[in-house]
């Protein structure tokens, strides 16, 4: 009798990539609870662009209430690098705002991971140090 | 007709905003030194306290604020309804409270009134005229929670002063801060020592024109 075999799981990181495409047809709640999702799936995400102001506030409360209701979650470290802070010429601004409006920001690089799996993300303007436990 | 109209409304709305107490919010991350800050200008201006500080970070887990604070600068006076908030973080982990001696029962309720006071934090952002961000001078201004709090307040059309708390402090780094936010208003004060709350009080008055 052949011997069954096992797969061991494996203890690692995951992280997943997202293209913006990804989110750019949901509305905000939908956005949120995807990327939610897979951080309570113990993964990373490593999102194209970023989201608004208003959806990072409500990322934030969302998860302060799952903190309350489910077992072992204690939040999530994020950041967002980006080339705001570059200086740009009028054109250029106005160029960036307009595409900013069509497609959204996309030159920015989103990162969000659950506390239990990453310590610290230290963020400067040039670099982002991701430290995990 | 019309522009007589519009003249009247334009009175009477000058003369009720004047009137209204102006909302001021301090927002920013835990143990940043929101309520050593709004405690500073209660004393300065009313005698009297707003809440209690710590060195434990989510000391306030309630939005607390104090109505009528009547504030002078150069003859000028102003009345505002200081809201303290309580510091928003992305996670909270009760076992950091049993760090600072804290028995599990008593951590896990802190930890579950931070979580409800963060939310509070964020609801009450829709109510503010203006918002100080007190962020502490000694610690890395770029992170993310300052950043979204700075860009919730940009698309609310929020007036925002920022202020590097704890200046006082070897390590504190204002160039840092400043450089962090090259679009706003930065103030150095030491609200524990009511170091340069002159500059800051200059700067509140400021900030209320534009509210």
């Amino acid at each position: 009798m052949a011997k069954k075999k096992t797969k061991k799981k494996a203890d690692g990181l995951t992280l997943q990539f997202m293209p913006y495409s990804e989110i750019s047809t949901l509305d905000s709640v939908e956005r949120i609870k995807k990327l939610l999702k897979i951080i309570l799936n113990n993964k990373v995400v490593i999102l194209q662009g970023r989201l608004k102001p208003e959806e990072e506030s409500r990322l934030i409360e969302d998860t302060m209430i799952m903190i309350g209701n489910i077992p072992g979650f204690k939040g999530v470290e994020l950041a967002v690098i980006s080339n705001d802070s570059e200086e740009k010429t009028f054109f250029k601004k106005v160029k960036f705002g307009i595409a900013k409006v069509l497609v959204g920001q996309q030159d920015a690089i989103t990162i969000i991971g659950p506390a239990s799996i990453v310590k610290e993300m230290k963020r400067d303007p040039k670099k982002l140090e991701v430290m995990m436990r | 007709m019309k522009i007589l109209r519009n003249f009247t409304k334009r009175m009477f709305g000058l003369f009720f905003k004047q009137r209204k107490d102006i909302s001021l919010g301090f927002y920013g991350p835990p143990n940043a030194g929101k309520t050593s800050l709004a405690n500073r200008i209660c004393k300065d201006w009313t005698e009297e306290e707003m809440g209690n500080v710590s060195s434990m970070p989510h000391e306030t887990r309630n939005v607390q604020f104090k109505e009528e604070v009547e504030i002078k600068y150069k003859e000028k006076t102003l009345k505002f309804k200081l809201v303290d908030t309580p510091g928003i973080a992305t996670k909270i982990d009760y076992e950091d409270f049993m760090k600072h001696k804290m028995k599990k029962k008593a951590a896990q309720n802190r930890a579950k009134e931070a979580t409800q006071g963060i939310v509070d934090s964020i609801k009450w952002l829709d109510d503010m005229d203006a918002v100080v961000v007190v962020v502490d001078a000694t610690q890395n201004p770029y992170s993310q929670v300052n950043v979204t709090i700075v860009g919730n307040l940009v698309a609310r059309k929020i007036p925002v002063l920022v202020v590097a708390n704890k200046v006082d402090l070897k390590k504190a780094d204002i160039k840092k801060v400043e450089a962090a936010f090259p679009e706003y208003d930065v103030v150095g004060i030491s609200a524990k020592y009511g170091k340069n709350m002159d500059e800051f009080y200059e700067s509140v008055f400021k900030l209320a024109k534009q509210a």
